[in-house]
């Protein structure tokens, strides 16, 4: 690791003008960001670290539904929004370790946008609301490509806005190394329709499957993708799976994620 | 009841005390005043020649004191390799150079170029970016077959790919043709056994130390074998004679295998601290570990089986290659010949064998022995062939197993590859595997598994190994380097505690626990009068150190030889001090007592007057109490066992799931039953490891693509089931004073075949019939293509 120096603002703007600096970079939970350096593969000058800033921590009910602190720890998600969301609960309670969980952020996980990370898919699934210290971004609009984001430079999200869904379920089947989602599939039904996203298969990063929504907001039960044709031209090929294996895993864990949200 | 710390009792490990208190001392925790960090500045690419290094900036930067590279090193032998095979043609193998850095090419994504050596490790890396290395890439080969059939040359002035084409049993080569051209049967199949990388939990360490004074070198190092290394690095590398050199293993936080061989970093910081005359550190990081340490396995193999219209099999033979790597590792001929081809009748009277082995070079990290080596990659093409022709015979596998079986009354066994076995009973482990494993109820488990829409499977494998290496005339015949014989030095204190100093070496293996039970046993004094010391060549006879399941079966009976002498002269002492014959002496719970007598002598009594020889036969005895001996074993030891796998596979994601695992073994006699099933326990894991999860995988351009633990799966706790593991089932080794056979390898060796076995019963059962074989590891991808590919 390269030498940096390192800094702990308590509030958004201070954290802001830090990052406004040449080669200043946001240091949230240091789960992706920390090894990476450790590699020699990044080297900031600066780390802003975000997790001293009050507001943005903690899970709490309020306008348009839950929200979440940007640097709030993925183990404080899974235990507080279990009341309010328990699918998204049990997805961050299914990240990583204990010590990943206990250090790494949904934050963090949304401005990373691993294709294989499972966060994503609950923000898109959800319909989310990615707040920054700027503005705010619907998830539809948020994502676009593998680690790409609408994120600007030094641009902080504070925290995420989830409408919280009649009935959801997130089911991850795990990549045997990383255990990160070989594939993910967030199924979320709304009054307003169903939304299913998934993760870690496409080359694209995560991606909405609107034939399955279309199908599910008929029929609400798992049967209802078993006709849908899943493309396999997009998916990820690499040593633990083809292609054709990840699509035939978006249509199983579909109507797995319908069967268990109920 | 076994005595408490004796043989036979489930003595705690001692030596888990300070493991699990943070206490142990690991190579990585010694530091030396003065010492200077060393950097390796590796290979990015898998081939090229080397046309410029330049290391004028970074000489100038803060904290460096050098920066070498192989003009640093002329003069300075190869790293050599310790045997040497002989191919089909009379030729001995090709033997291309293995320098210290590289010379001119690299050869391997991780093979070192350069070093920058400076006064903190970070101030090592920053210079090392600016180390200006300019490399013309060439085109790298990878494929084995393709590496023979005109690829690329690894190495120009050897002008093959073809380390050596090996046959054996050469002259049985006819006569196997002509048994397939006879058989009512025959059964194909081509696999692969996967490459794997070791990971022992502590990565490889060096620290070279040198006093300019003497003119003496300590290496410490995270080696397996320190005596092997002293005699490697002194002899053929440095030129540094033995007295002149210390090698230090200390603590070891596993090998597997990756910790025998002599390392280039090893001669590397010796080299240097002379040179720059201030210790030298090195210390791997984890992604370094994957391009550096030697690896394991990697065959593709073509097997066949001849059968009779009884199903009787006739004939194997066995075509494979085995990848070397960029670089022959110490022990690596040997692996695919003499450790797997000695092993292909496995626990069969199939009367002719022949194997041909081609072992090949390729842009790859070099590979040598695993845990296991060689025998479970015998082991796992013959459990594999066997079953798949029960399948198509329509026969049971255990039942086709059971009547090919070698029989109980056929010991010692004369196999047609060379090795005789001392002892066994195959018919015992497999009736005692399917009794654990409630084979009755399979069945009945199946249906339940299929009412929920999973496929159960069993699987069955049986194993033979030859551990115990190994007779020194024996392998010098077959190109060992080396003599395989082990040592022992007995020190009896003056108050009657005791130090073994033996040429074993523990890294995990818990033998300061069981070798302090076998002297409590002989002598009658309590464990903790006992001490074991390893690992410095400065205190312990020339030993050849803890590899191939050899430590009780060879280290152990020199000590046990060792402690014979001193209870011998012991008896002498007593008999003079009680005035009586030696030969009324007898020796029980610590005590001499003389044969129709109340005559009484206490251990410390005896361990007294010799060192303080008062009353002693000074004209025909030397005081004192300390013994050496060397032992050298007349046979392999043969551990077998029956292995058991209970899988359910779910159809729709292909992902296996074991429910359960069952280890039947016979070991011989075993002198710690928990140590014996916590060695077993681990050798399932990697097994189960190997069958299931792990893959190491180069593209074509010989980038390494699972390198790191992200990409790499190692097995989990919760990939691994509660094993059931049994050892009851013992028919004691005949030719070593303990009658034990070695367990270090057993699981890793048998699994395997048990788990793939498993997984193609259940897709049978499902109804999956065209799938004849999947290759490891078995993941849940490869198992869905072969069900819907
Ligand atoms: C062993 C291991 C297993 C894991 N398993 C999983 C898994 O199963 N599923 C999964 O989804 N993830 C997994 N992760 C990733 C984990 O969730 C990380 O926490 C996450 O990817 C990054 O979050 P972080 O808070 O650690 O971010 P950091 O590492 O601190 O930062 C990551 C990047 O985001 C930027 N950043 C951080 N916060 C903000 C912000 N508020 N605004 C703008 N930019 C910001 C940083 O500058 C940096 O570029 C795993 C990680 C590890 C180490």
């Amino acid at each position: 690791m390269h030498n940096f120096d390192f800094v702990k603002p308590s509030t958004i703007a201070e954290a802001v003008a830090a990052l406004s600096h040449e080669g200043a970079q946001a240091l949230s939970g240091g789960q992706t960001l920390i090894p990476t350096m450790k590699q020699r593969l990044a080297a900031p000058a600066t780390l802003v670290s975000l997790t001293g800033i009050a507001e943005m921590q903690g899970v709490c009910l309020g306008d348009g539904g839950l929200h979440i602190g940007a640097a709030t720890p993925h183990a404080t998600v899974a235990r507080e929004a279990k009341a309010h969301y328990p699918a998204l609960a049990k997805l961050a309670g299914g990240i990583g370790d204990p010590a990943v969980r206990n250090k790494g952020t949904v934050g963090g996980s949304l401005a990373n946008n691993d294709p294989a990370a499972c966060y994503p898919s609950a923000v898109l699934a959800s319909g989310a609301t990615i707040v920054t210290n700027t503005r705010t971004i619907a998830a539809d609009d948020y994502f676009q490509g593998m680690f790409t984001t609408a994120l600007h430079d030094g641009e902080i999200i504070t925290s995420v806005v989830f409408p919280i869904p009649e009935k959801a379920a997130y089911v991850k089947f795990d990549q045997p190394a990383s255990r990160f989602a070989l594939t993910g599939v967030f199924v979320a039904k709304y009054a307003g329709g169903v939304r299913v996203a998934v993760t870690g298969a496409s080359q694209d990063g995560v991606f909405r499957w609107h034939e399955a929504e279309a199908a599910l907001s008929a029929n609400f039960s798992p049967a209802a993708v078993s006709g849908l044709a899943m493309e396999s031209r997009h998916m990820i090929a690499d040593l633990h799976g083809t292609p054709a294996y990840r699509a035939n895993l978006v249509k199983v864990l579909t109507s797995r994620a319908v069967a268990a949200a109920g | 009841m076994p005595k408490d710390g004796g043989i036979g009792a489930s003595t705690k490990r001692r030596e888990d005390v300070r493991f699990l208190t943070g206490k142990g001392r690991y190579t990585d925790d010694i530091n030396i005043r003065g010492q200077l960090y060393a950097h390796f500045i590796r290979s990015q690419v898998a081939h090229g020649t080397i046309r410029k290094i330049d290391t004028r900036d970074a000489e100038a930067m803060p904290g460096v004191v050098k920066v070498f590279t192989s003009a640093d090193f002329t003069g300075v032998g190869g790293i050599p390799t310790g045997w040497q095979v002989t191919s089909r043609d009379g030729q001995p193998m090709l033997e291309p150079k293995h320098p210290v850095l590289a010379e001119g090419k690299v050869r391997h994504v991780g093979d070192p170029i350069a070093v920058v050596v400076a006064e903190t490790l970070d101030q090592a890396r920053d210079a090392a970016e600016a180390v200006e290395i300019d490399i013309d890439e060439l085109p790298a080969v990878v494929d084995m077959k393709a590496a023979v059939k005109g690829g690329p040359l690894v190495h120009d002035e050897i002008g093959s790919n073809l380390c050596y084409d090996w046959g054996f049993v050469e002259e049985n080569k006819a006569a196997v043709d002509e048994a397939f051209k006879k058989a009512a049967h025959v059964t194909t199949l081509d696999l692969v056994n996967n490459r794997l990388i070791a990971n022992p939990m502590e990565p490889r360490v060096a620290v070279g130390d040198y006093e300019d004074h003497s003119g003496q070198h300590t290496l410490y190092t995270t080696s397996q074998n320190p005596h092997v290394i002293r005699l490697l690095m002194g002899a053929f590398v440095l030129a540094i004679p033995e007295h002149k050199l210390r090698v230090v293993a200390p603590d070891v936080g596993g090998g597997f295998g990756s910790k025998i061989y002599h390392y280039a970093e090893e001669a590397f910081v010796t080299k240097a601290a002379q040179i720059l005359k201030r210790p030298v550190k090195w210390t791997s990081s984890r992604s370094e570990a994957f391009i550096s340490d030697a690896q394991g396995r990697d065959h593709l193999t073509r097997i066949q089986l001849a059968l009779d219209a009884d199903h009787n099999f006739t004939a194997l033979r066995c075509e494979t290659y085995a990848n070397m790597g960029a670089y022959l590792s110490t022990f690596a001929p040997c692996i695919p010949t003499w450790l797997h081809g000695t092993l292909l009748a496995g626990n069969y009277k199939t009367p002719l064998v022949y194997t041909n082995v081609k072992a090949v070079f390729t842009n790859t990290v070099p590979v040598d022995a695993y845990r296991g080596a060689g025998r479970p990659e015998a082991t796992f093409q013959l459990e594999r062939v066997i079953d798949m022709a029960a399948r198509e015979l329509g026969v049971s596998p255990v039942e086709l197993r059971r009547k090919n079986f070698i029989q109980p009354d056929q010991f010692p066994y004369q196999t047609p590859v060379a090795v005789v076995y001392d002892t066994g009973n195959y018919q015992a482990t497999l009736d005692k595997l399917l009794d654990l494993s409630d084979h009755a109820g399979f069945e009945a488990r199946a249906a339940e598994s299929k009412a929920r829409g999973k496929l159960r499977g069993f699987g069955l494998a049986h194993y033979i190994e030859a551990c115990g290496i190994a007779p020194s005339n024996l392998v010098g015949q077959l190109g060992a380097r080396a003599g395989l014989y082990e040592s022992a030095t007995v020190r009896v204190n003056a108050t009657g505690s005791i130090t073994v100093f033996t040429g074993s070496h523990s890294h995990g293996q818990g033998h300061e626990t069981t070798f302090a039970q076998v002297i409590s046993e002989m002598i009658g004094i309590d464990a903790s009068q006992v001490d074991i010391v390893h690992g410095d060549t400065s205190n312990s006879p020339m030993g050849m150190g803890t590899y191939g399941s050899r430590s009780l079966a060879v280290g152990g009976s020199a000590m046990v030889k060792a402690t014979n002498k001193i209870i011998n002269k012991a008896k002498k002492i007593a008999a003079h001090l009680m005035e009586a014959s030696e030969a009324d002496i007898e020796l029980k719970g610590g005590k001499f007592t003389v044969a129709g007598t109340d005559k009484e002598k206490s251990w410390v009594d005896i361990t007294l007057a010799a060192y303080v020889p008062h009353n002693y036969p000074l004209e025909s005895m030397e005081p004192g109490l300390e013994e050496t001996a060397f032992y050298d074993p007349s046979n392999f030891t043969y551990p077998a066992g029956a292995y058991g796998c209970e899988v359910e596979v779910d159809p729709d994601t292909g992902k296996v799931t074991i429910l359960s695992f069952t280890a039947a073994d016979d070991f011989g006699n075993v002198v710690n039953p928990m140590i014996v099933a916590g060695q077993v326990h681990g050798g399932l894991a990697q097994g189960i490891g190997q069958a299931m999860l792990e893959n190491c995988v180069f593209d074509e351009n010989g980038q390494l693509l699972s390198g790191s633990f992200m990409d790499y799966a190692m097995p989990r706790a919760d990939d691994v089931p509660f094993y059931s593991v049994d050892h009851s089932c013992a028919t004691p080794c005949t030719h070593n004073p303990l009658g034990v056979k070695g367990c270090g390898e057993a699981g890793a060796i048998g699994s395997p075949p048990a788990v793939v076995n498993a997984v193609l019963d259940a897709l049978h059962r499902g109804g999956f019939t065209h799938v004849t074989h999947i290759d490891m590891p078995v993941s849940p991808s490869r198992v869905w293509q072969a069900m819907h590919g």
